[in-house]
C-alpha cells in the first residue's frame, strides 16, 4: 500500500498512484498549453473527512442535486433544439449511457451537459474561426438529468473532426464534450467522449495524455440496442464518477 | 498498485476546451436553451461579490477559464430549503476578464471550522480540473484554527485568502488564481 493512501469515511481509499493510473497529468508536453496552465506544485490531499460537508450534503433530504435544475425534454435533443425550420445536416446519432458511482450504483439526478462541433467540425462560438460552415439548424448544446437508473439519452449529429493549433497538421478526433455534476464535489467530472475506430485518436495529445488502459473508457461503443430503427445509430457511453454515496432507494421511488 | 477491490475505475477527465460557453455559460454564443447554472447564489447571509483574475505560468491573464464555486449559506448549511450553493462564471463575464459571482458569505459548517468556499477551475490547457478553496481575510483567527487550513504549508496557504473590501456599499472579495509561478495557488486533490 502506498504511504499516501488514506481511508475515507465512505470506505474508499485515496492513493496518489491510483489517481495517476486513471487520470491525465496536469502537464503533458505534447499538449502545449498544459505547460503554461497546469499546476506545477504537488497537490495537497484534502481528507474526505472534510469533503463530506460539500454540497452533497445539501441533497440528502431533498431528492438530488439534479432535482434543483429544470431541464426540459427538448434540451436533450440537439437534432431539434437549434432548428430554425429545418433539420441540421449530418449523421443523426443517439448517445446514451448510465452515470455510476465507484460501487456501480446509479447516480440519480446528475446534471449531464454536452456541447460539440457540428457535422463540419465547427462550433457555434465566436472564437472558433475554422473555415467550415456553421449550420443554421444546429446549436451543438444539450443537457439532461440522469434518471433513477442513472441513465441519460441524447439525440444529436455526429460531430466532425476539426483542426487546432497545437502542432503542425493537428486535428482533434471526433468528440462530444461532457460535463457531469453528481452529488458532491468529488463527483464533478468534465470529459470528452470519442468514437470507436477513429484514426485520429492515436495522434491526439489530449486523449493521449490519459494512461493507455484508462483511455479506453473515453471511447463510446456502437450499440445496436441503443440504435433506433430507420432513424439513428446508437453509441453507449457509461460514466463512472469517483466516490460512493449511499442512496436510500425508498426516497428515490417517492421523489 | 492494483485496482481497489470491487470498485469501478473512474472515467478519466479531459480538458473543458476553449468552447465550453456553447453549453455551460452565457457568453460566446446566444444559446436559446439558456443555461442550467448561473453566477449567483441566493441564500441567507451577508451579500458579497467575489471576483478575480486567473493567471497562467507566464503571468498572462487567462481569458477562457471556467470557475465554479460550491459553498454553504450564511448559517453554515447546505440544506436550507431552496438553497443551492453552486454557481459558475466564465471570465468573459466582465470586460477586464475577471470571473464574477454574487453570493453570500458562508458561515462555518461545524464549530471550529473556518468559513470557506470550494472552487473548481477548468480551462483549455488543463487536462483535468483543479480544486482549491477560498478562505476570508477578515476571518484570520478562525482560519488559523481551522482543521484544514492549519495543516497547510505556511508559505502557500496565503494563496487561499480572499481580500475583503467595501466599495460603493458592496462587500467585495478579490481572489486571484495563479496556475503556476511564485504565487501558485495551492490546489487540492480530493
Ligand atoms: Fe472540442
Amino acid at each position: 500500500m502506498n504511504e499516501m493512501a488514506e481511508q475515507a469515511q465512505d470506505g474508499t481509499v485515496y492513493s496518489e498512484a491510483e489517481d495517476q493510473a486513471h487520470q491525465p497529468p496536469y502537464q503533458f508536453a505534447a499538449y502545449r498549453s498544459s505547460l503554461q496552465r497546469g499546476p506545477s506544485q504537488a497537490l495537497i490531499h484534502l481528507p474526505s473527512l472534510y469533503d463530506g460537508f460539500e454540497y452533497g450534503q445539501a441533497v440528502e433530504g431533498q431528492a438530488h442535486l439534479g432535482a434543483r435544475f429544470r431541464c426540459r425534454d427538448k434540451e436533450r435533443d440537439l437534432i431539434r433544439n437549434g432548428s430554425h425550420g429545418g433539420p441540421p445536416i449530418g449523421e443523426r446519432i443517439v448517445v446514451s449511457g448510465r452515470v455510476l458511482d465507484a460501487n456501480g450504483a446509479p447516480v440519480v439526478g446528475a446534471l449531464v451537459e454536452i456541447w460539440q462541433a457540428n457535422a463540419s467540425g465547427r462550433y457555434l462560438h465566436k472564437v472558433d474561426q475554422h473555415d467550415a460552415p456553421l449550420d443554421p439548424n444546429f446549436l451543438g448544446a444539450g443537457r439532461c438529468i440522469s434518471d433513477r437508473d442513472g441513465g441519460y439519452r441524447f439525440y444529436t449529429i455526429k460531430p466532425g473532426a476539426y483542426p487546432w493549433q497545437n502542432h503542425a497538421n493537428a486535428w482533434r478526433p471526433q468528440h462530444i464534450h461532457f460535463s457531469v455534476l453528481g452529488n458532491s464535489l468529488g463527483q464533478r467530472l468534465v470529459t470528452q467522449m470519442y468514437f470507436p475506430g477513429d484514426p485520429l485518436l492515436a495522434l491526439d495529445p489530449i486523449f493521449g495524455a490519459v494512461p493507455r488502459a484508462a483511455a479506453a473508457r473515453l471511447i463510446s461503443s456502437f450499440d445496436l440496442g441503443i440504435t433506433e430503427p430507420e432513424f439513428a445509430l446508437g453509441y453507449r457511453f457509461d460514466i463512472v464518477l469517483a466516490g460512493t454515496r449511499a442512496t436510500p432507494a425508498e426516497e428515490d421511488a417517492e421523489s | 498498485m492494483s485496482e481497489q477491490e470491487g470498485l469501478l475505475a473512474p472515467t478519466p477527465a479531459q480538458t473543458v476546451g476553449p468552447y465550453f460557453a456553447v453549453g455551460l455559460t452565457p457568453k460566446g454564443t446566444d444559446n436559446p436553451l439558456g443555461i442550467a447554472v448561473g453566477n449567483e447564489i441566493e441564500g441567507q447571509g451577508e451579500a458579497i461579490e467575489l471576483s478575480g483574475w486567473v493567471f497562467d505560468g507566464g503571468g498572462a491573464i487567462v481569458e477562457d477559464a471556467l470557475i465554479e464555486i460550491a459553498q454553504a449559506d450564511g448559517g453554515g448549511r447546505f440544506d436550507d430549503p431552496g438553497f443551492l450553493g453552486f454557481a459558475r462564471s466564465d471570465n468573459a463575464i466582465l470586460p477586464d476578464k475577471r470571473y464574477f459571482f454574487r453570493t453570500v458569505k458562508p458561515g462555518p459548517v461545524t464549530p471550529g471550522q473556518a468559513p470557506y468556499i470550494s472552487v473548481i477551475v477548468h480551462m483549455r490547457g488543463l487536462l483535468r480540473q483543479a480544486h482549491t478553496r477560498i478562505y476570508f481575510s477578515d476571518e484570520m483567527a478562525s482560519n488559523i484554527a481551522d482543521p484544514v487550513y492549519t495543516q497547510l504549508p505556511d508559505e502557500r496557504r496565503d494563496s487561499l485568502i480572499a481580500l475583503r473590501s467595501t466599495e460603493l456599499g458592496s462587500v467585495r472579495y478579490r481572489f486571484d488564481i495563479h496556475m503556476q509561478g511564485e504565487r501558485e495557488t495551492l490546489f487540492f486533490n480530493l
